[in-house]
């Protein structure tokens, strides 16, 4: 009998109201329904959810590693797009 | 070697039905631990047996309470042995393969997930409190199982075989969710306990939904088989009890 892999999901959890969603890593299964089964009973055993997404990581696109200089060095030259450069006033607080 | 018989009024009786089946059910689902067939549903399998310890827990520590002889949850689940066991017989069968083991949990979680809905309204404010947290848990373990269910008898020629013989199998142990004797009616009358004969529409129409999607036939019931709930076992339950208590037997109140 032949048997097909189970489909990856890249699976995403929100912790809290107000935060994004993040990704905490992957699952196999055979469809969305049970990707997100899969994801609850992985990722969210010690009460890390209120949310979950899953994605099927076929889905992704990915930049190519060999693109690593053309796409991430030019920015190293440019540290003015740090914020360290401008005095938060201190009535802003916690930013 | 010790044992233990607890004294049993109508309501020790209903927690220690209710705990033998989480108990014994649970085990059989951590059986699973290292075996799944994917580690994902290891997770599923070992979350759901954790469930069903934690209510076999705090169920055993009221009928020891209730009971007063100064017994803890551990005697009651260590130091009886299998005829002083309660559990419906569905729950202590091998665990078979992974259709057996799913079907039987939704099978289960079927009963389960409206028995603890409505006993959240029981009269018992304990047994309304156990109900309010086991009802959640219900209802997932209702979904997961439910889910695969549908996946397994509508999927290959051989998961759909595995599930027709899990269903064969199993089908026979289905009565004796819904039996009621003369110590369960005295606590539905008294409010304590649901009446399983107002839940059976429940489970029927969550049964014949999962089964339609799944594209497997009701068997009609034929003779059911019953014992469990008054001590009456298979020869199954006594090995797991071998198991499952060998620690407390071998060293006698041993604590981590």
């Amino acid at each position: 009998m032949a048997e097909r892999p189970m489909p990856l999901w890249e699976v995403f959890i929100r912790a809290r109201t107000g935060l994004a969603h993040r990704h905490v890593g992957s699952v196999h299964a055979a469809d969305a329904e049970m990707a997100l089964q899969a994801a609850r009973d992985t990722y969210t055993r010690r009460g890390e959810g209120l949310s979950i997404w899953v994605v099927p990581s076929a889905a992704i696109a990915a930049s190519d590693p060999a693109d690593k200089d053309m796409l991430f060095e030019p920015t190293a030259s440019k540290p003015y797009r740090h914020p360290t450069f401008y005095t938060v006033p201190e009535e802003v607080g916690h930013m | 070697m010790t044992t233990i018989a607890v004294a049993e009024s109508d309501l020790t009786l209903a927690l220690l039905r209710l705990a033998d089946t989480a108990l014994v059910h649970g085990h059989r689902l951590s059986e699973w631990c290292g075996h799944a067939p994917m580690l994902e549903e290891e997770l599923a399998l070992a979350n759901i047996a954790l469930d069903l310890i934690g209510q076999a827990r705090t169920l055993y520590a009221y009928a020891a309470e209730v009971e007063g002889a100064g017994r803890t949850e551990d005697d009651l689940a260590y130091l009886r042995d299998a005829p002083q066991y309660r559990n419906v017989l569905i729950a202590e069968l091998p665990k078979g393969d992974f259709a057996f083991t799913i079907l039987r949990a939704f099978l289960l979680a079927a009963q389960a997930r409206p028995f603890w809905q409505e006993a959240t309204g029981s009269r018992d404010a304990t047994l309304a409190a156990i109900a309010a947290k086991a009802e959640k848990e219900a209802a997932y373990h209702l979904r997961h199982a439910g889910e695969w269910v549908i996946r397994l008898g509508d999927g290959t020629e051989e998961s759909r075989r595995r599930m027709l013989d899990a269903l064969d199998a199993l089908w026979p142990y289905t009565g004796e969710l819904f039996e009621v004797d003369a110590s369960d009616h005295a606590l539905i009358a008294a409010g304590v306990l649901p009446d399983p004969a107002a839940l059976r529409p429940r489970w029927d129409a969550a049964v014949d939904r999962v089964f339609a999607e799944a594209g497997l036939a009701r068997p009609a019931d034929p003779w059911m088989q019953t014992g469990g709930r008054s001590g009456r076992h298979t020869e199954h339950l006594g090995h797991l009890l071998a198991v499952m208590q060998h620690l407390q037997r071998a060293y006698p109140g041993a604590t981590w």
